[in-house]
């Protein structure tokens, strides 16, 4: 009986192009444990969000050019690798089934988005034209307060399955779990700047986000409506694309508007070539 | 000396004084484009950012200098005429140096044919590695002595000299035998204008100043590829020389991506957005 | 010595021969029925052989009618429960098992080149990791079935027989499993007589990976077994891939019943050279079209039609380039061209090779050292061949490419339509609209712009006209497993 052995705690860090940061403010939070704890959470920063960005746009390009297939053997694995470790984020069987199934649904759409989206267009000229769907590019990602994993994962995953990378602002009340979720993430194949994880303020993260130019798209489960509008207002700037959400609370809702999801992060680009002489 | 370099990379450079400083480095710039694929459209592009490197803000500066290979020297002077924007070219068997003196001073007296104002010569490394110090000066009184009124600018290629003490040695054998400028690199081998490097050939100008009473100017050119990183050296040579030294008279910077990337921060003081790649032309 | 000789110097690939004593194989193995491994009612085990060898590998049950029978009423049994399953379920023991056989891949590898006789190469970088690619395609649109068929409501078939050849066995048994089983079907396969332990082995991952029981079977057998299954009441849905005269059987044997049935089958696909192609990628593409796995494809470039300006020099270059074609050991990771799968199959080839000298062309085959035991046929080319001749008109099957020309555009169209096959084409030209408007001309359910013998199973493959009809891959391949309810 080892009763009187101390444990090692954890220290909760970002997660910024595949490495483990802390916020270079050096601020922290504070933060429940599923045992009822409390522990210092990183209070990431506009900076933060800036090192976060250029780390997600440098990897943007390399992923979206992998193979559809290859993207989807990562996301399953990232679902492998949630299974196998989930006990570890402490959110209740439940939660995490759903968040596991959530990846496995996402993980096979990656092949299925050009067939279902794309298509031949039957020009009245002499032209075979097609049109196909394509990453946006670097997304950004407001997470809910709950559920802290589901809640993420259900945002997450259609973007990564449709060829994009993401920065993601996690749950404000609630962000060890989404922590946590960067270490399963980082044995699952997915390359490093893919998905980036800040814990901190949601109003002062995911504005940083929404007014940063070199971000191409938001998607904001937070049910704020006031801060949606300011959202809104901020990535007007650059023509950012936006979709909010009802956050996931089941497999169900998660998968439910898939295809929406996936189509809010994707551009259609329609290609003529001449038939003929 | 490393480490004092990088205490020297911690000041804090905020708003105005970034906006001052940004303008200060662009002004500074020598924007090179040294490519074998070079061509004259490219180069015309170049010049064309050089001399107005940002449309939409009439305040920053034309930079000091274009850089290019002798082959297209008279394509940059042709684009460069009446801008005050200087027209650099490498020459003496850039980036090796591994050819005959008659051959470096033939190359440098096509560069100076063809209307370049500046001449960035390397010396040669294998003459100083081998201890040859009067065959590395001989050459470089050489190539002074074809450039008259034009500016020389000596390249030590610090990647290759070895220690600190090598390039604080190479320094002063430039300065004594008549460089105008000292410059770290060439941009094509190794590590370039590191922190500590800069410390040490800005001692050396200091040194050789306070010794002969003649000011040589410095040029940080090879690995300068961030914003941050050339307001470093702004500090560096403030720190060690002092405020006079913030001209192009007296200092250069060598490169050609960083130039978006002070044009994108510089953006970012005025409209509090961080900037992206697309803001501003590549070229 | 005088001054004048030297001996040249030759240097030659040294064996490369893959270890195989890694392979976890059974001696014998009985039919998979049920969830698990049981003696044929008749009790008849044979020899399933090594054709690059003739020594046998393993002996492997023959399933008779009274176990098709039984294999059809426990797949109905198991059916409704398998389809009631959500589709995300489903969907995990497809991906169960495409995992799976990235795992044994160099050991299902080696298996299929030792029971076919094709390269090490091919099963290993081709075979082995499309059959697991196809698994986790089909895997992922068990729960978004309505995506796939525009939106409509669909419900599964229920019991289908599938019927798979000894080209490619265990890329056709993935083809035909994991489409019908997304959908919610339940699946009997039966394998080609002579390749039946790749689906042997697939079986054993369907069980590692926990499939419930009757969901899917695999009875190895010979044409009775097949016919069986084609006849038996209790199913839904036949799909066959093999030759067109057993397509056609089988479609006659189903007249008159409300059977679902998709055909892959036979072709004589045309090769088409342009006169602005780009001449060596050309070659290596014909080679590719025509030699790839002995040639023992549905899809293969068997005619190669060339233009006249160009028809001697690409003669001449593929003679050259075939002549460095390594015959030999499939297990030899340098071989190139295997050995011929059967006794049968080598008697085929080498009749109408007879036929085609026969009939006046001019045949000429690569100078090669073929081992002594084992099938082996040297790849073969033909020219002065007219479009009438047997060599021509059909199904060789085998490593033997005729070469036809053409003047215009227009002539290599109709010479390749042509055909009462309708598989695959290929066209090679440098200008990108001359292909499209030749590849909207073909008659032809594949066409490859300047490549060959390209898959994947998000590209839809099947033919036209006596080819067969049906598509397999993309989600095109999921609406032979689906009636639509609404």
């Amino acid at each position: 009986m080892s009763s009187s052995r101390l444990e090692v705690r954890k220290t909760h860090k970002l997660w910024i192009g595949g490495a483990f940061v802390r916020s270079e403010s050096g601020r922290y939070d504070r933060a429940p444990t599923a045992d009822g704890r409390t522990v210092n959470v990183p209070r990431a920063s506009r900076k933060d969000v800036r090192d976060a960005l250029a780390a997600a746009r440098q990897a943007a390009a390399p992923w979206a050019a992998r193979t559809a297939y290859n993207r989807g053997q990562i996301l399953y694995r990232a679902a492998e690798a949630l299974e196998a470790r989930g006990e570890g984020l402490d959110v209740g069987r439940q939660e995490l089934a759903a968040s596991v199934d959530v990846l496995l649904h996402y993980a096979g759409w990656t092949d299925k988005l050009q067939p279902v989206l794309g298509g031949v267009n039957p020009v009245a000229a002499p032209f075979l034209s097609f049109s196909l769907p394509e990453p946006t590019g670097v997304v950004g990602v407001v997470a809910p307060d709950a559920p802290p994993l589901l809640g993420l994962v259900a945002e997450l995953a259609p973007v990564l399955a449709a060829g994009n990378v993401a920065v993601a602002v996690l749950s404000e009340s609630d962000p060890v779990p989404g922590l946590d979720l960067a270490e399963v993430l980082a044995v699952s194949d997915l390359p490093a700047g893919v998905v980036n994880l800040l814990s901190g303020r949601r109003v002062e993260l995911s504005m940083a986000l929404a007014a940063h130019r070199d971000l191409n798209a938001i998607v904001d489960a937070a049910g704020d409506r006031e801060l949606a509008g300011e959202l809104d207002r901020l990535a007007a700037e650059t023509i950012k694309r936006v979709r909010h959400g009802r956050c996931a609370e089941t497999y169900e809702q998660a998968v439910a508007d898939a295809l929406e999801r996936l189509e809010a992060v994707s551009e259609l680009k329609t290609a003529w070539h001449p038939v003929g002489a | 000396m490393e480490e004092r370099a990088a205490q020297l990379g911690k000041r804090s450079i905020k708003t105005t004084a970034k906006q001052q400083g940004i303008r200060l480095a662009i002004s500074m710039l020598d924007l090179t484009t040294l490519e074998g694929a070079d061509t004259a459209g490219k180069v015309r592009h170049l010049c064309a950012k050089a001399v107005c490197p940002a449309p939409t803000m009439p305040e920053i500066p034309s930079v000091a200098a274009v850089c290019v290979y002798p082959a297209l020297v008279s394509v940059a002077r042709e684009a460069l005429h009446g801008t005050g924007v200087r027209t650099a070219s490498v020459a003496a068997g850039f980036p090796a140096g591994q050819v005959s003196l008659e051959a470096k001073l033939a190359d440098t007296e096509d560069a100076l044919a063809a209307g370049a104002e500046e001449i960035d010569m390397v010396i040669s490394r294998e003459a100083f590695l081998a201890g040859d110090d009067a065959r590395v000066q001989r050459e470089i009184a050489a190539v002074k002595e074809r450039c008259g009124e034009a500016r020389l600018k000596v390249i030590l290629e610090t990647a290759e000299l070895g220690s600190y003490d090598h390039v604080r040695h190479a320094s002063m054998l430039a300065m004594e035998a008549g460089a105008d400028f000292i410059k770290t690199s060439t941009g094509k081998a190794g590590a370039g204008a590191t922190p500590g490097v800069c410390l040490v050939m800005l001692e050396a100008i200091r040194d050789y100043a306070e010794r002969s009473g003649r000011i040589v100017g410095f040029k940080a050119a090879g690995g300068i590829s961030s914003a941050r990183a050339a307001l470093h050296r702004l500090v560096l040579v403030k720190e060690t020389l002092g405020d006079e030294w913030l001209t192009a008279d007296r200092l250069r910077i060598g490169a050609s991506s960083v130039l978006n990337d002070l044009l994108m921060q510089y953006a970012r003081t005025k409209t509090g957005r961080y900037g992206r790649p697309e803001d501003f032309s590549r070229e | 010595m005088s001054a004048g000789t030297r001996t040249s110097l030759v240097w030659d690939y040294a064996p490369a021969p893959e270890a195989v004593d890694h392979l976890r194989l059974r001696d014998r193995y009985g039919l998979f029925l049920d969830g698990e491994f049981r003696d044929p009612v008749e009790g008849r085990y044979l020899p399933t052989i090594n054709p690059a060898s003739e020594e046998p590998i393993a002996e492997v049950g023959w399933a008779g009618p009274a176990d098709v029978a039984l294999a059809v009423e426990r797949a109905r049994a198991a059916q409704p429960a398998w389809a009631a399953l959500p589709g995300l379920e489903r969907g995990k023991f497809l991906f169960r098992i495409a995992r799976l056989i990235q795992e044994r891949a160099r050991e299902l590898a080696v298996v299929e080149t030792l029971d076919g006789g094709k390269p090490l190469r091919e099963s290993r970088d081709v075979d082995i990791p499309l059959a697991a690619a196809h698994f986790f395609h089909y895997a992922g649109w068990a729960d978004k079935l309505r995506h796939g068929v525009q939106a409509r409501e669909v419900a599964p078939l229920g019991v289908v027989g599938q019927i798979v050849p000894w080209n490619f066995p265990l890329l056709m048994a993935a083809w035909k499993l994991a489409p019908a089983l997304a959908c919610g079907n339940t699946a009997i396969l039966k394998p080609a007589p002579t390749t039946p332990l790749t689906a042997l082995l697939l079986a054993e991952i369907c069980q590692e990976a926990e499939l419930p029981p009757g969901v899917v079977a695999i009875l190895p057998g010979d044409g009775n077994a097949g016919a069986a299954l084609v006849r038996a009441p209790g199913v839904d849905k036949i799909a066959f891939t093999g030759s067109t005269a057993v397509g056609r059987e089988i479609q006659a044997a189903l007249a008159g019943r409300r059977v679902g049935l998709t055909l892959e089958l036979g072709g004589k696909s045309a090769n088409i050279v342009f006169e602005d192609a780009a001449l060596d990628q050309a070659v290596e593409g014909i080679v590719n079209g025509i030699f790839f796995n002995q040639g023992h494809v549905c899809c293969a470039g068997s005619r190669l039609l060339i233009q006249e300006s160009v028809r001697e020099e690409v003669v001449d270059r593929l003679w050259r380039r075939m002549g460095r074609l390594r015959v030999g050991d499939p297990l030899d990771k340098n071989t190139d061209v295997g050995a011929i799968n059967s006794a049968a199959q080598l008697q085929r080839i080498e009749a109408l090779v007879a036929a085609g000298e026969a009939e006046g062309a001019r045949r000429r085959t690569i100078a090669c050292e073929l081992p002594e035991r084992g099938y082996w046929f040297a790849p073969t080319l033909f020219t002065e061949v007219s479009p009438a001749h047997r060599i021509a008109v059909e199904e060789i099957f085998g490593p033997v490419v005729s070469v036809l020309s053409f003047r215009t555009q227009a002539e290599a169209i109709e010479k390749a339509n042509n055909s009462r096959y309708g598989l695959a084409a290929g066209i090679w030209t440098d200008k990108g609209a001359k292909a499209f408007e030749v590849a909207r001309a073909l008659q032809a359910g594949v066409v490859w712009q300047n490549t060959y013998n390209h898959f994947d199973p998000t590209a839809a493959f099947g033919g036209y006209k006596e080819s067969g009809f049906g598509r397999e891959g993309g989600p095109a391949g999921l609406r032979p497993y689906l009636r639509i309810v609404r």
